[in-house]
């Protein structure tokens, strides 16, 4: 029995205590005929040494980030991650602990969230953010809930094909038995013209979703964008690459309203897509109506600086049916893990990471440009991500599925989202990738198209 | 005024000028970033962030995380919350780079081992919940509730029909009718008769041809098994609403009933608590959901499937799902945490986890039901319900002060003022990781603040960093942030 301390002397001691013969007769109360008579149908147990063996050799079966370059993108990226971040974070005094309700007991944590608060908001260009979500989709569902609320408007949600499928998947999930309807517009070259924006707006949609940069990597005209939302009364949802706040102008500085975004790469490892880090960050004046936990700075009975979850009555479980959510979480490990990323790389090395991300994503754009059977690059102005068109009868999972064999992971075939696009791959790069790792893609590239 | 416990904040630690060393930093000498990315999208300066030299941030989250009660550290009695011990082998193990270092859109054949894993998991999620196919894709109970309230929804919109309610009795979790909301639904609430389990004839009176989903937990949250769910059962089946069980308890119920013997159609688990993920300080956790076999089709894409030739692939063809509830499969590394704990337990060990819990938690309620009275009985599940009610009539204190003054004997606090049905609540939950020194310990504390000088339990805590917060100040003038003065 793996972590259950009790010896028999003890068992016997306890059911003296209350009056129990024996351990079965403590479930009396429940009804004979529901119980089940055999033992669950599952594995045997395994001692550490076996399940460890046994795990490794599952984990040596795969390919990953840690044996071979990866361009994949969408999201998440294989950043690096200060040994700081992990040895901090890994503290059992943070991750063993509780949700912070008692305070006294949690300012270590309430602290954290409150530093993380502050450090997405500035970097947002927002006044407050709130102490994360689960993941970017969900964040992009709970903004335009928001939104709904706010506006009181329930006839559309607007956005292009340039949001991450995923999360566009994810919205129309959420809103299937509610009552607004998901307008996507298509993108022309890759970004969403504002025009076509506009055309799409009407006087009861409660808010536009416009991912910077977006899905296929392009910068979008983010002030354009948000002044046609702006034009008729619809919130401007903006959902941002973490990394390019270390870069591009903020959303805030662009006039959004809110914005959101996966936070994986501050810090946090790619993990097949989870645990990841929803970002939400907003103007003040939606502050009662944010979903997610807040932290905020108060006093405590002897008039001292202290932090304490607050604005709770906007909360599920004081609220319940009329709760701005039913988020009953955060990532607090996850939004911790990217406070101490940014803490440790501070202005210059956060810069760093997005410039030398930015300068390595061009240099693999103009040498897969030059290659054989490339036609264009299609994306652009772009930050660090960018879609690879091939030659007619080209496909892009084949190119991809070849590189792999070479050991690389080139990039996320677009078929895969796009069914007409069956020529394109979307390669994203970040600071990890040296010169020597992209003439390998390169040369897979290459190879892959002879 | 006394200095407070707490380090400055890192804005406040800041000094400009300071350089780090963990990325080199672009040489002059490189093309310029604007012949690169055009100027109007590039920011005017450097990302406002805190100058902070790494020894500093070290120290800083250092002494944070010495102010953090915490499972390595403290006892946690937290009711409906299961604070087990997160054992340590998990960690190392979702660690591994085939898990950790994966990105999300790899191909199926190049994660194998990984997708063994996750598709052994749907498996055995399957087998103790005695249904028949799993989700694993939402993030958090929370999730797992609402993904399988839209599966309900999908399926009554496949029969047809158009109901609109889901029960929820008044003792269950807030997250269920804020979940039942935000699917669409309207929320009843269900009373609880004075033995804290459902009221039959008022469950009765709600039932109807519109009814959807009614929402159970069992045990519930008073930690009392509700022997009546075998008729609860046959009910819901004969208006044809379906079941859903909320499996925040599966913890007093490993191997000993199985939620789909009791006629639940639909539930959810919370992995961070039955099966020792980590809390994270407030998460990630994750909320994989089970559903009867003519539910199956309507869960969301892509589950793992072994193919003929036992390969692993991920079916994403699934025509009648509600579709993705989130980006990407899900929460893997507290996924693969839940299995590595599974299988260091297998089918014996865990069915004694749950017998050990039920038994701790009725020694506990033995030992301190002449003190704290427990409304509800005199035996438990895996938690109970203490009242602080009369305690509160005589002295003046407060289930809260109880709460805050056993952070002075170095243990957490229970959950209080909940559930609703039980008036200063105190909900003690000790899961089956602490040995019986661990609990003797915290019921001569909890004996002992009970003889306490009322004025005493009012003052605490008295040795934790900081003394209690002034809530109404925080909500009435929120301060979410550092603002530079």
């Amino acid at each position: 029995m793996a972590y259950t301390p009790h010896t028999p002397e003890d068992i016997a001691e306890m059911l003296a205590a209350i009056g129990a013969g024996t351990v079965e007769e403590l479930f009396d109360v429940v009804p004979e005929d529901l119980r089940l008579k055999r033992p669950l149908a599952v594995p045997a147990a395994m001692s550490e040494l076996d399940l460890t063996s046994h795990a490794a050799a599952l984990s040596a079966m795969d390919q990953s980030a840690a044996s071979e370059p990866c361009f994949l993108g969408g999201g998440f990226y294989d950043h690096f991650i200060p040994a700081v971040v992990d040895q901090l974070a890994g503290r059992g005094e943070f991750y063993t602990a509780y949700t912070p309700y008692q305070a006294e007991a949690s300012q270590g944590t309430l602290q954290a969230i409150f530093e993380f608060q502050t450090l997405l908001a500035q970097l947002t260009g927002m006044e407050v953010a709130n102490a994360s979500l689960y993941e970017a989709a969900t964040a992009v569902v709970e903004a335009c809930f928001l939104a709904m609320t706010h506006t009181g408007r329930l006839g559309r949600i607007v956005t292009s094909d340039a949001l991450h499928p995923e999360y566009r998947q994810t919205l129309s999930t959420y809103l299937k038995n509610l009552d607004p309807e998901l307008v996507v517009v298509p993108s022309v070259q890759e970004r969403t013209r504002p025009e076509d924006l506009a055309a799409a707006l009407t006087d009861d949609t409660a808010a536009v979703v416009i991912q910077h940069p977006n899905f296929f990597g392009s910068l979008e005209d983010l002030g354009a964008l948000i002044a046609a939302a702006h034009a008729r009364g619809a919130l401007a949802i903006v959902c941002v690459d973490a990394v390019s706040l270390g870069l591009l102008k903020s959303p805030g500085a662009c006039g959004a309203d809110i914005v959101v975004g996966e936070g994986q790469p501050l810090g946090n490892i790619m993990n097949f897509g989870g645990p990841s880090l929803g970002l939400f960050a907003c103007r003040s004046e939606f502050v009662r109506k944010m979903p997610g936990r807040l932290v905020g700075e108060t006093l405590d009975r002897k008039g001292r600086r202290c932090f304490t979850l607050t604005l709770q009555t906007r909360e599920q479980h004081i609220r319940r049916d009329k709760a701005t959510s039913n988020i009953c979480t955060n990532q607090g490990l996850m939004a911790l893990r990217a406070a101490i990323h940014l803490a440790t790389l501070g202005p210059k090395g956060f810069r760093a990471v997005a410039e030398t991300s930015a300068r390595q994503a061009r240099k693999a754009a103009d040498r897969l440009a030059g290659v054989p059977g490339v036609e264009a690059i299609l994306s652009g102005p772009f930050f660090r991500e960018f879609v690879v068109r091939f030659g007619k009868g080209r496909s892009a999972a084949e190119v991809a599925a070849k590189c792999r064999k070479l050991g690389v992971l080139a990039g996320i075939p677009l078929s895969r989202f796009y069914p007409d696009r069956p020529a394109d791959l979307l390669v994203a790069v970040t600071e990890k990738r040296t010169d020597g790792e992209i003439e390998k893609l390169v040369q897979a590239v290459q190879a892959a198209l002879v | 005024m006394e200095p407070s416990g707490l380090p400055p904040l890192l804005f406040e630690s800041s000094r400009p000028g300071r350089a780090s060393s963990v990325i080199a930093p672009c040489e002059s000498g490189e093309t310029p970033i604007e012949s690169l990315i055009p100027a109007e999208f590039l920011a005017d300066a450097l990302p406002p962030l805190p100058e902070i030299d790494e020894l500093s941030v070290v120290r800083h989250y250092v002494r944070l995380s010495q102010l953090n009660f915490a499972i390595d550290k403290n006892f946690y009695p937290l009711g409906s919350c299961t604070m087990k011990y997160n054992p340590k082998r998990n960690e190392r193990i979702a660690s591994l780079p085939g898990f950790a270092q994966v990105h999300p859109q790899q191909d199926a054949e190049t994660i194998q081992g990984l997708l063994q894993i996750l598709f052994e998991l749907q498996n055995d999620l399957a087998e103790i919940a005695g249904l028949h196919a799993v989700s694993l894709q939402p993030a958090a109970g929370a999730h797992g509730e609402l993904t399988a309230l839209l599966v309900a929804a999908a399926h009554f919109r496949s029969l047809g029909q158009n109901r609109q309610n889901v029960l929820v009795p008044d003792s269950a979790h807030g997250t269920n009718p804020s979940s039942a909301h935000i699917a669409g639904f309207e929320t009843v609430t269900v009373k609880s008769g004075p033995d804290g389990l459902v009221d039959l004839e008022d469950l009765k009176a709600k039932l109807d041809e519109n009814t959807a989903v009614f929402m159970i937990t069992n045990p519930n949250t008073a930690g009392l098994f509700d022997r009546q769910i075998g008729e609860i059962s046959k009910m819901l089946r004969a208006k044809g609403a379906l079941m859903y069980l909320d499996g925040a308890n599966m913890n007093a119920i490993l191997g000993v009933v199985r939620p789909g013997d009791m006629g639940a159609d639909l539930m959810h688990y919370n992995p961070h608590k039955t099966f020792s993920g980590p809390h994270g300080g407030g998460g990630p956790g994750a909320g994989p959901i089970a559903v009867r076999d003519h539910l199956a089709k309507f869960l969301p894409a892509p589950i793992v499937i072994r193919r003929a030739d036992g390969t692993y692939a991920l079916d994403d063809d699934r025509p009648d799902s509600i579709g993705r509830v989130r980006a990407t499969f899900g929460n893997v590394g507290v996924l693969v945490r839940a299995w590595a704990y599974i299988r260091s337990q297998g089918p014996d060990g865990l069915r004694h986890v749950s017998e050990m819990a039920v038994l701790n938690a009725n020694y506990i309620l033995a030992k301190l039901k002449d003190v704290y009275p427990v409304p509800m009985g005199d035996r438990c599940m895996h938690e109970f319900v203490a009242s602080a009610r009369a305690m509160s009539r005589e002295t003046g204190v407060r289930a809260m002060d109880i709460a805050k003054r056993l952070l002075d004997y170095g243990y957490h606090a229970p959950t209080v003022y909940f559930p609703l049905i039980i008036a200063e609540a105190l909900m003690i939950e000790p899961t089956e990781t602490e040995s019986k020194q661990t609990l003797d310990g915290f019921i001569d504390a909890m004996r002992a603040i009970a003889a306490e000088p009322a004025e005493l339990v009012h003052s605490a805590p008295l040795t934790t960093p900081v003394d209690r917060p002034d809530e109404v100040r925080a909500a009435k003038h929120p301060v979410l942030r550092w603002q530079s003065t």
